[in-house]
């Protein structure tokens, strides 16, 4: 199995999220940037599928996704590729370069996350399985690998599942907890630093969208409830029981 | 003149609301084009009569073979109608399926796709507003000119109605591509031992209890509360609590009599499950939280200062 898993350099949700001086995009300042969380899902996934059928995982970054494509490496990831190029909000373009930077790999297999932390934008998997015309699915919570195909369960709304068998090769997005992933070994960072890490070189193409303008959204507010954390209570108390509910 | 088409989205057995909203964002940006929806399923009928009430025009696609959704067959039927039918706006719900398939019929069309939209304004070029950062900022795409557009549009939001009676047209079009993925059944959500979808009092823990040794505090509080315990999605991935206490779109939906939400940021998949209960109070140590503007009380805090004073007082008060 040759597995090819992307992986984006994105900026946490619950860093300091602040609109940049020229109102169309973040104030990097404040920003955490790590693994995307659900390409931590993915990464996890493709080293497993590998240690149990054997073969090996590429992850494929888009942007200044050193420090993400070495902790993919040090979780167990065989090589890396980097593409480095700011495709910003627009997933066409990011889906248009990592088709381009692995037209010559032969493989059986794409993981992506389902969706990138930052922007929510769900597009890159499946952009991507359009533009390689493979079959796919999205918000996979369960794969199994059988012989030349998968089966994966995908996530629907209110908890049910639906299940699929694909023939390979395939790409699949991944949802949060379809496993547990693991943490970076000492040892897995020492080895990461022997693997492949590969820049690439892809024309950036025609961008699809333009950020036009940033903003906080304009929301009614809760009442506030202030004090102590005891004067907090009694608060929280008297209203509880002025509805009746203790 | 613009032709808007809205694809419906079959629920179990009936037609989603979503689809009536996807046609009233059509109606609103039609000018004096036509709003145009798609039915596609093997019987479909009622759906369509449903429909016409809110298009200018609907189709009906019909096959024994659409019966279950399939991503690479509504590509084809779409791809077969569009080509002859020339869209300039496709618009798909942001639902588990509208969002597998609209990224891949964009691509076949060569349109430019923005998913999950809030707003969208045609009237100078194309401009589609999203919500980033898990709710935290909007923003505003200029998305660039072309002949066909894409958007996959949030649940929830275009609720205003227009009335319009249509005309039912069988399309006559039949699955033609070769089907590579196999649909093999459903999968029903595990049962567990507690109900949190019957429970007066519902005790929601999210990222901020941090470990999952604190559940312990929210299952104190709930238990003096008569409550139980229920928790956002990263709670569940991460095993503190069963999957079947999770809350939200791809989880269970609640409307308590009181819904108290301890470190939750207030995700809009956590929200459409929670937003319909009686009271929502929030803790949170963020005053910027997308939680407290569903809320109607708000402790700007944290929830392991507050929470153990609660518990305390609430046991006096039980002696
Ligand atoms: C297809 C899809 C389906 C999904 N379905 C669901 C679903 O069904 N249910 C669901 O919940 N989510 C769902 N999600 C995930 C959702 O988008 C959010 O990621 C999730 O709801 C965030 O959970 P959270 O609020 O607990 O965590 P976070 O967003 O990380 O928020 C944690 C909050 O805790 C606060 N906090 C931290 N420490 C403390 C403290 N000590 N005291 C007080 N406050 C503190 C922080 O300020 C922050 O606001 C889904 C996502 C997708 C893409
Ligand atoms: N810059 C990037 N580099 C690598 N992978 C990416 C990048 N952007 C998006 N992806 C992948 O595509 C998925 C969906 O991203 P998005 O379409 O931005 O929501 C992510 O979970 C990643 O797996």
């Amino acid at each position: 199995m040759k597995i090819i898993v992307l992986a984006k350099h994105a900026a946490d949700p619950e860093s300091e999220i602040r609109v940049s001086a020229d109102g169309k995009g973040v104030d990097e300042k404040g920003l955490v940037f790590d693994i995307n969380d659900w390409d931590r899902y993915a990464i996890e996934e493709a080293i497993r599928i590998r240690e149990q059928h054997g073969g090996e995982v590429i992850v494929v970054g888009v942007g200044y996704a050193d420090d993400t494509l070495r902790k993919c490496l040090a979780m167990g990831a065989d090589r890396a590729i980097k593409i480095p190029l700011d495709t910003g909000m627009d997933s066409y373009q990011t889906a248009k370069v990592v088709k381009e930077a692995i037209a010559d790999e032969s493989f059986d297999l794409i993981l992506t996350g389902l969706m990138s932390q930052d922007h929510n934008n769900a597009l890159v998997g499946t952009l991507l399985a359009g533009m390689l015309d493979i079959p796919f699915a999205t918000a996979v919570t369960s794969i199994s690998v059988e012989d030349g195909r998968v089966r994966a369960v995908r996530e629907l709304e209110g908890g049910f599942g639906e299940e699929n068998i694909l023939p390979l090769p395939a790409l699949l997005t991944i949802q949060s907890g379809i496993n547990e992933p693991r943490y970076v070994s000492i040892m897995g960072i020492k080895r990461a630093k022997t693997k492949e890490l590969r820049e690439v070189s892809v024309d950036a193409g025609e961008s699809m969208i333009q950020v036009d303008k940033v903003y906080i959204p304009p929301v009614e507010k809760a009442e506030l409830i202030e004090g102590s954390p005891e004067e907090i209570a009694e608060k929280l108390i008297e209203i509880l029981r002025d509805r009746g509910l203790i | 003149m613009m032709r808007v088409f809205a694809i419906a989205e079959i629920g179990s057995e009936e037609l989603d609301p979503v689809s009536i909203e996807l046609l009233n964002l059509a109606n609103a940006i039609k000018g004096d084009g036509t709003s145009e929806a798609v039915v596609i399923g093997d019987d479909v009928s009622s759906y369509a009569e449903e429909l016409a009430k809110h298009a200018d025009r609907v189709w009906k696609v019909e096959d024994s073979e659409l019966k279950n959704y399939n991503p690479e067959l509504y590509v084809d039927v779409l791809l077969q109608l569009f080509s002859k039918e020339k869209p300039d706006v496709v618009l798909v719900a942001n639902s588990s399926r509208g969002a597998e398939y609209a990224p891949v019929l964009a691509v076949k069309l060569n349109a430019p796709v923005v998913t999950d939209i809030v707003g969208l304004d045609v009237s100078n070029g194309v401009r589609a507003t999203r919500y980033i950062f898990q709710g935290k900022l909007l923003v505003d795409v200029l998305v660039r000119e072309a002949e066909t557009y894409v958007f996959t549009v949030r649940q929830g939001v275009f609720k205003d109605e227009c009335t319009v009676q249509g005309e039912i047209v069988d399309s006559g079009i039949k699955p033609s591509a070769e089907v590579k993925r196999e649909f093999v059944g459903i999968v029903e959500p595990e049962a567990g031992e507690v109900d949190i979808s019957q429970a007066d009092v519902v005790v929601s823990v999210g990222r901020g209890i941090d470990d999952a040794s604190n559940i312990e505090l929210a299952e104190e509080l709930a238990e003096v509360l008569g409550g139980v315990v229920a928790g956002s999605r990263p709670v569940i991935d991460s095993g503190w609590l069963p999957k079947d206490r999770q809350v939200g779109i791809s989880g269970k939906t609640v409307k308590p009599k009181l819904y108290l939400a301890l470190g939750i940021s207030g995700a809009f998949q956590h929200i459409m499950g929670m937003k319909d209960s009686e009271l929502i109070v929030a803790v949170n140590k963020d005053p910027e939280a997308p939680i407290f503007g569903v809320a109607q009380y708000g402790i700007v805090g944290d929830i392991f200062d507050v929470v153990p004073a609660l518990i305390e007082k609430l046991r006096e008060i039980k002696g």
